[in-house]
């Protein structure tokens, strides 16, 4: 992708650049925090309790990466990034119910769930991105909202079943009118149950990495500065040339696949899927999002870090669960004002004239010595 | 019979999406913000409510009176603290920090009531009425939301387009910095449509839980994103389009549960919103307008 890699210019230069720099620190911290929580349970040195999150930090560090890369990157306000991992995580366990007993080697089936959900989100994202070309702002976080609580209701009401005939798909369980032989897989608020519980905390880092691989690489090329450039000034964008909407619609659906990717991690912890609005609605995009804030926006090594220590926090510390959202809340609320408010802005410039005053009456009186 | 009843329940559903669309409406209008916590602010002047009439026992009048003076202070506090020192900054930032203050007043809520749902009573002591033999009857609710709707709505109405301060408020929403070279003080017009939208906020809280009465601290989390749905659908920024968007979406969800699927009602409330922004995104009584390089 990077076309100038290759040219004598910076073959000279005999350091690493700086944006590659900050990629493989990136992939360190992540290495580091695998293998020291794999050695630790391999060695059983890890209490249950805290097994049991390292699968969901995973997912969470993916779809709180995935969407940076809308917020961050594109600089849009998605409000609906739940329901991507929705779609992915429903079309992986159907998948694998269905494919239980054909494909017998689990590793097949399992990334063939992952292509599944991926694929299938993507169509989401295209179809979500279409009416988002043309909106801006408060409008496009309110579609995506829309679409998400949209997924939400759909997927609790729709029955899905298999008899010797075929699919059969109905609003009821009656409905169905299935054979006496055939199997119900998604059963409306009930959910799909019986999904092999395939994800360990291995392959969850394995989509860690492939995730940052995607996303640091989509933002160092070409395309990710384009992406960048139309976050700093669409209208300037527009103006060299740059195809907003082709853009802003590859960035959707990349994000939504890798958030489909997820979605299926995090049906195969699972004994039994369900959508609610705590785990696909409103609530869980604007949870991914406070941790995309609190992460940085455009910083991806923020969001993994913020997202893991967000989630486990509040699980390893019972007593503060309570204030938890009261206390995010608030700091989501602080770091706005600080960072973008008038008073905050005025005072930083002037810290920040004086600071620099100071150096060059320092060099001033140097040369005068 | 089945369809005028439906009809008429979503009327007055629909007025109460309206009156929290107007809200929505004026402050989008005049701040050009997306007030997230609106919907908050409903759920927490039932809650005023509540406590005023269930564990005070005061006659449910001054519960709504006491409901509608803390929602019109709640709603000036947070423009002040949360919205006033963002004024300048990038619309992005200025939602984040709406979404912030939603959940604050949510988890607030959470720590003072707990999150099991309360059981709220009734504010309107009218009897139903009975039409065409008992065929049609119409609750006690039903024709209070809809009468109190119509004289607030025609209130606003008056109040924008005659008062000086109404005027005032027209004209910030214009052009601020014209408004103010007129000797109009923009800040205390800001903060004057965050007080009238929270109070008329505690007035559809009150008729909204008089209606469906469960109580929590999510209630104003739905029907706050379906009146901005509704505050879209009539033109975001333009009031009678808010009264006309609310009224319609209203009618739209209650034929949608009654004859399609009580399920999906929701889903299609939210589907009319993706279609009215692809027809026409400025809403059915939205004005272009034209962006400036």
């Amino acid at each position: 992708m990077e076309k100038n890699s290759n040219s004598p210019l910076v073959k000279k230069s005999s350091s690493i650049r700086p944006a590659t720099k900050k990629n493989l620190i990136t992939y360190a911290v992540v290495v580091a925090f695998f293998v020291l929580f794999q050695t630790l349970s391999a060695t059983g040195n890890l209490k249950n309790a805290y097994k049991a999150l390292l699968v969901p930090i995973c997912i969470y560090v993916i779809m709180a990466v995935s969407l940076n890369l809308v917020v961050g990157v594109l600089g849009e306000l998605s409000l609906g990034h739940a329901g991507f991992m929705c779609i992915g995580a429903y079309c992986g366990s159907f998948f694998s119910v269905l494919t239980k007993d054909i494909i017998t080697v689990t590793w097949l089936r399992f990334t063939l769930a992952f292509v599944v959900a991926a694929v299938a989100a993507a169509i989401a994202g295209i179809l979500i991105g279409i009416p988002v070309l043309r909106l801006k702002g408060d409008y496009l976080a309110i579609v995506t909202l829309a679409f998400g609580e949209i997924i939400k209701t759909v997927v609790n009401a729709i029955y899905i079943g298999k008899d010797s005939k075929g699919f059969h798909m109905a609003m009821s369980t009656a409905g169905l009118g299935m054979e006496p032989d055939g199997q119900v897989i998604l059963n409306g608020p009930q959910g799909i149950s019986g999904t092999p519980r395939n994800s360990t905390f291995v392959i969850g880092f394995i989509l860690v990495m492939i995730t940052l691989f995607i996303v640091t690489n989509l933002m160092d090329s070409r395309t990710g500065r384009a992406i960048m450039s139309i976050r700093d000034n669409r209208i300037a964008a527009e103006s060299v040339g740059i195809d907003v909407t082709k853009y802003k619609l590859m960035v959707f659906t990349v994000s939504a696949a890798i958030a489909g990717c997820a979605g299926v991690l995090y049906s195969h912890n699972l004994a039994t899927l369900t959508a609610n609005t705590n785990n696909f609605g409103y609530n869980m995009s604007i949870m991914i999002l406070v941790y995309v804030v609190l992460g940085g926006l455009g910083n991806i090594r923020g969001s993994i870090i913020a997202a893991a220590l967000l989630y486990s926090l509040p699980e390893l510390l019972r007593g503060v669960r309570d204030y938890r959202m009261l206390i995010y809340s608030l700091i989501l609320i602080i770091m706005m004002i600080v960072n973008n408010g008038s008073f905050f802005v005025a005072l930083r410039e002037k810290l920040k004239f004086r600071l620099k005053n100071k150096k060059g009456a320092a060099a001033e009186s140097k040369e005068a010595v | 019979m089945k369809f005028l009843s439906q009809l008429i329940s979503g009327i007055s559903l629909g007025s109460i999406y309206s009156l929290i669309a107007l809200g929505y409406t004026m402050v989008y209008g005049i701040a050009k913000m997306l007030n997230f916590a609106h919907g908050d602010v409903i759920m927490i002047g039932a809650f005023v409510i509540y406590t005023a009439c269930v564990t005070a026992d005061l006659p449910p009048v001054i519960g709504v009176l006491i409901a509608i003076v803390f929602c019109t202070v709640l709603g000036m506090t947070i423009e002040r603290f949360a919205y006033k020192p963002l004024r300048q900054a990038a619309s992005l930032a200025v939602l984040i920090t709406a979404i912030g203050v939603s959940y604050f007043l949510q988890n607030m809520a959470l720590l003072i009531f707990g999150s099991d749902t309360k059981q709220f009573s009734s504010v309107v002591s009218v009897k139903p009425l009975r039409l065409a033999g008992g065929n049609l009857i119409i609750s006690g609710e039903t024709i209070v939301t809809i009468i109190v709707s119509v004289i607030i709505m025609v209130c606003l109405y008056l109040f924008v387009n005659k008062s000086k301060p109404g005027k005032a408020m027209l004209a910030v929403s214009e052009d601020k910095g014209a408004a103010q070279l007129m000797g109009i003080n923009v800040n205390a017009m800001i903060a004057l449509t965050f007080a009238i939208g929270s109070g008329l906020a505690a007035v559809a809280g009150a008729l909204l839980c008089s209606a469906y009465p469960a109580l929590s601290p999510y209630t104003g989390a739905m029907p706050g994103i379906k009146a901005f749905v509704a505050a879209v659908f009539g033109g975001i920024g333009s009031i009678p389009g808010a009264m006309i968007g609310g009224i319609l979406l209203g009618v739209i969800e209650n034929l949608s549960k009654g004859y399609i699927s009580s399920q999906l009602s929701d889903a299609i409330v939210f589907a009319v919103l993706i279609i009215v922004l692809l027809v026409k995104p400025t809403g059915i009584m939205g004005k272009k307008l034209n962006e400036k390089v």
